[in-house]
């Protein structure tokens, strides 16, 4: 939380922020006035951005069949882009996970959660130098709304009924009620763009700190500051260039010769080598992405929950953290949800690695013979590596699993959420109501764990609706549970997100939202000389 | 090994057909016939213009015979990815597919028709010059090609501009004090180049050159609207790794094909008439050997500009391998299609032009026995 109040204090520095703007975000984050007040000095002497340079970036992800298309983006990379010229009607904030006001200048829930009204911020312009108008914001949801539009963010728009404009304001209908729905906006796809993008969704126009002045699909894209910018604390450097290298090795000799400040996606082999480097800093931060194994709880013999738990337990958490990760992520608990996401239940009792107990649930499942285990290492980075120990300890438990080697290709055509044991990787959501929602609902398309429970999806959608907090966390804590204990989920780990910086790159904030800086990196940083 | 080059083809035996026509009347399609002068022969205008002009015919013929193997081509790679599992709509959607999104995207792109029916349509763009666009960037294929294209040419142009006068150069000095130290030399480190991966050799001149002492650029990314030299600077690194693998092949070639030439007798011949060792191998061996030399350096400069998707990788250059293998992971396939037919097309045109290098060199090699 640090790194943001030190974010918060600098902008009050430059005079980018009024000091009651300060003190109420502060409050925010649940700082008496006092102290804030405090924090503001004490931070505001440690750093002090410097504005101007130009921000050489390095990541991975890029294909030469990147789309330009904000609702058709799909690679880090494009996710980077995305963020420098377009902006969301909501953020999320870097370390709390709230929802924080960004085109929309605030909003109201009705009673029951299932209408939403926004109130747009006046006065800003688009690179082209038309305002924005609640029809631009209107036309861009209802864009992604539309099932031909491709749009990466669909899911998220499922649940928005109507799109309509109140005077000035947007009024959002569900089709049921959701407390979390401004995070829902928060979604990378949702950029504002004039009259919706309708016209040329590839124009690559909208509010952002930073005008695309070129961009060549996986080889590079370069931006300029733009003067015109609505937020003042943002945007530090004059211009930036992304260059795409899906190489790990060639990233980090670019980085360690000086030519570029910036790379994501160290590998975690050799992330302990580039730790030593005198001129480099590794960035990593805990992170909502998650390494999983995933039975069918309705196929045999995974149908049977001693043979689940019997294989829960014989899983080395700890050992595939250090082995697979490098030691940057977090062991799991087999439940999707980890602490940071906002109203997460603490105190459920971590599960770790017990032969006796996988041994006792074993016998009692009267299962015999090898257990199949399909994977690849398009599931996640080292997943046969990770399987392979998987089966070691598994072996000590009495348990044989046998690890099949699929193609990579056609992977998640063909082996993910068709084969009933293998393994696969969960990118983070906004919220816990999301991520539920997407992988353990009954009736969700990517309900990989074929975890059908009435009673569960009937707590998750009273959750959905539940204003008081409380109440809400509570019920996430019976939702965990459930999936912990009779889940098909075998969640060993967390990974951090690892990337690596040169040392004059000043002011990165660490957030829990998504991978570097949650796309904003460079609009965040500045360049120390 | 003269022997051994494409030299053989059916238009070479129709050119020895017109000069032996004299002696063999039983050749087909040409009866003979009292007066031996082409002009009152008879058979087809072919035959007759195979006669005057054989080096013209064979060009004809060759530019005929790769317009139907560029068909087999196409036909192969659309063969391939639709062996591939998954389709377009499933690769390019990923872990993030629903059946609903599967079902648009394969709607939009006609992919719920039978293949012969989307090949021949593909065919029919490709024919008139249209290679369609991207299913994933819905870009212009032509236009997206013609950037990744004039990269690779450009690497492989100055790549080729240092290697091949290096390697026919360091072959000829290799000759000069065979199984002497230099020869040795030149031997031994030239086959620990190729021997090693071309992305170690990459990675090893990125560590010195741009890591450890800063002398060279990298990565070597080059965009629209680069200075020239800038230019230069950036692929300066990649040009030194292809080189370094690609010359020893071209090197030994040419040691072993102008040595067996100096085993010849009329290299004794020259050597009693008293001149230099290097005047004989520059002046009458070389010619005499060019013909297979130049089929290795067909080969490589091939490879420069078709070959080279690792070096691109390592050194973050855009060129068409790269182009070539983002299409292929996502099943795109009017953009795997355009990449393949092009670089077919390399093979193809840099096979023929060593054949026709190696005839102009050695007047012999038209009318072979």
């Amino acid at each position: 939380m640090s790194d943001y109040k030190d974010y918060l204090a600098r902008q009050v520095m430059l005079g980018k922020m009024k000091r009651r703007e300060f003190l109420g975000r502060a409050a925010a984050l649940g700082i008496a006035a006092s102290s804030a007040n405090m924090l503001f000095a004490s931070s505001a002497a440690a750093q002090e951005p410097k504005r101007g340079g130009h921000l050489k970036l390095g990541l991975e992800g890029a294909a030469a069949t990147d789309s330009r298309d904000p609702a058709k983006a799909l690679s880090q990379f494009m996710f980077v882009v995305g963020r420098n010229w377009g902006d969301m009607l909501v953020e999320s904030h870097p370390t709390t996970g709230e929802p924080v006001p960004a085109l929309a200048e605030s909003w109201e829930p009705s009673a029951d959660a299932s209408t939403w009204t926004f109130t747009i911020r006046k006065g800003v312009k688009f690179h082209d130098g038309k305002e924005l108008t609640i029809d631009d914001v209107i036309k861009t949801l209802q864009r992604h709304t539309d099932e031909k539009s491709e749009s990466g963010a669909l899911g998220v728009m499922k649940s928005i009924k109507e799109i309509k404009a109140d005077g000035d304001k947007l009024v959002l209908v569900l089709t049921e009620g959701n407390a979390d729905l401004p995070l829902l906006l928060t979604d990378y796809h949702l950029i504002i763009q004039p009259n919706g993008g309708t016209d040329n969704p590839d124009a690559m126009i909208g509010t952002g700190p930073y005008k695309v002045a070129s961009f060549e699909p996986g080889i590079r894209a370069t931006f300029e500051k733009n003067p015109d910018d609505w937020r003042t604390d943002r945007g530090f450097v004059d211009s930036i260039e992304l260059i795409a290298m899906n190489d790990a090795t060639a990233r980090v000799a670019a980085l360690s010769s000086g030519q570029v400040h910036f790379i994501n996606r160290v590998d975690p082999k050799t992330v302990n080598l580039l730790k030593k480097a005198p001129t480099v800093e590794i960035l990593n931060t805990s992170g909502r992405g998650h390494y999983v194994f995933i039975m069918h709880c309705n196929t045999a013999p995974f149908d049977n929950n001693d043979l689940r738990m019997a294989l829960k337990y014989a899983m080395d958490r700890e050992t595939l953290v250090e082995r697979i990760l490098g030691g940057y992520g977090k062991i799991g608990n087999d439940f999707p949800i980890n602490d940071t996401y906002a109203l997460f239940p603490e105190g459920i009792e971590q599960r770790t690695y017990d032969p006796d107990k996988a041994a006792f649930h074993y016998k009692k499942s009267g299962h015999s013979g090898p257990v199949l285990l399909r994977t690849s290492d398009v599931a996640f980075p080292n997943a046969v590596d990770a399987a392979v120990l998987y089966q070691a300890s598994a072996r000590k438990a009495g348990i044989e699993i046998e690890v099949k080697r699929e193609p990579g290709d056609g992977y998640w055509s063909n082996v993910w959420n068709v084969q009933p044991f293998s393994t696969s990787y969960w990118g983070g959501r906004p919220t816990q109501d999301q991520m539920y929602s997407t992988a353990y609902l009954s009736t969700a398309d990517w309900n990989d764990t074929r975890f059908k429970r009435p009673d569960f999806d009937k707590i998750l959608l009273e959750a959905r609706s539940e204003l008081d907090e409380a109440k809400r966390k509570d019920m996430y804590r019976t939702m965990a549970m459930m999936v912990r204990d009779e889940g098909g989920l075998i969640l060993p780990m967390f990974n951090d997100f690892v990337n690596a910086a040169g040392k004059t790159v000043k002011g990165y904030v660490h957030d829990i939202g998504n991978d570097m800086s949650n796309g904003y990196v460079a609009t965040r940083v500045w360049l120390d000389a | 090994m003269m022997e051994s080059g494409p030299i053989t083809g059916p238009v070479a035996t129709d050119a020895t057909a017109g000069e032996t026509a004299l002696r063999s009347s039983d050749l087909a399609g040409i009866p003979a016939k009292p007066n031996p002068a082409a002009e009152e022969r008879g058979g087809t205008i072919w035959q007759r213009f195979a006669f005057r002009r054989p080096l013209a015919a064979l060009i004809l013929q060759r530019l005929g015979l790769s317009v139907g193997l560029l068909f087999a081509v196409s036909l192969m790679i659309f063969g391939g990815i639709e062996a591939l599992p998954g389709d377009f709509a499933t690769t390019y959607l990923g872990q993030s597919a629903t059946p609903q999104a599967v079902e648009n995207i394969r709607q939009d792109l006609g992919l719920d028709r039978p293949w012969s029916e989307r090949y021949l349509s593909w065919l029919g763009g490709a024919v008139q010059g249209d290679f369609g666009t991207s299913w994933a960037s819905r870009n212009s294929v032509s236009e997206q090609i013609g950037n990744r294209l004039g990269n690779s040419l450009f690497l492989a142009f100055f790549a080729a501009l240092v290697s091949v006068p290096l390697a026919v150069g360091l072959g000829m000095l290799a000759v000069q004090f065979r199984n002497r130290l230099p020869d040795k030399i030149i031997n031994v480190i030239s086959l620990a180049a190729i021997s090693l991966p071309e992305f170690f050799i990459g990675y090893l001149l990125i560590m010195y050159f741009a890591v450890e002492w800063g002398v060279a650029t990298f990565p070597a990314t080059v965009y629209n609207g680069m200075g020239f030299t800038d230019r230069l600077s950036a692929i300066a690194l990649p040009v030194a790794t292809l080189v370094l693998v690609v010359l020893a092949h071209m090197m030994r070639m040419t040691r072993a094909a102008i040595l067996n030439v100096m085993s010849s007798a009329y290299v004794e011949t020259a050597e009693l008439k008293g001149l230099g060792t290097f005047r004989i191998i520059a002046r009458h061996a070389a010619p005499n050997a060019v013909a297979p030399v130049i089929n290795v350096i067909a080969l490589n400069l091939a490879y420069l500009v078709v070959g080279v998707v690792v070096v691109e990788v390592v050194f973050v250059y855009p060129g068409m391998g790269q182009y070539m293998v983002d299409a292929v992971t996502v099943r795109d396939m009017p953009v795997v299609q355009a990449c393949g037919l092009i670089f077919a097309a390399f093979y193809i045109f840099l096979n023929m032009a060593a054949d026709i290098l190696a005839i102009l060199a050695n007047p012999r090699l038209r009318h072979p026995r």
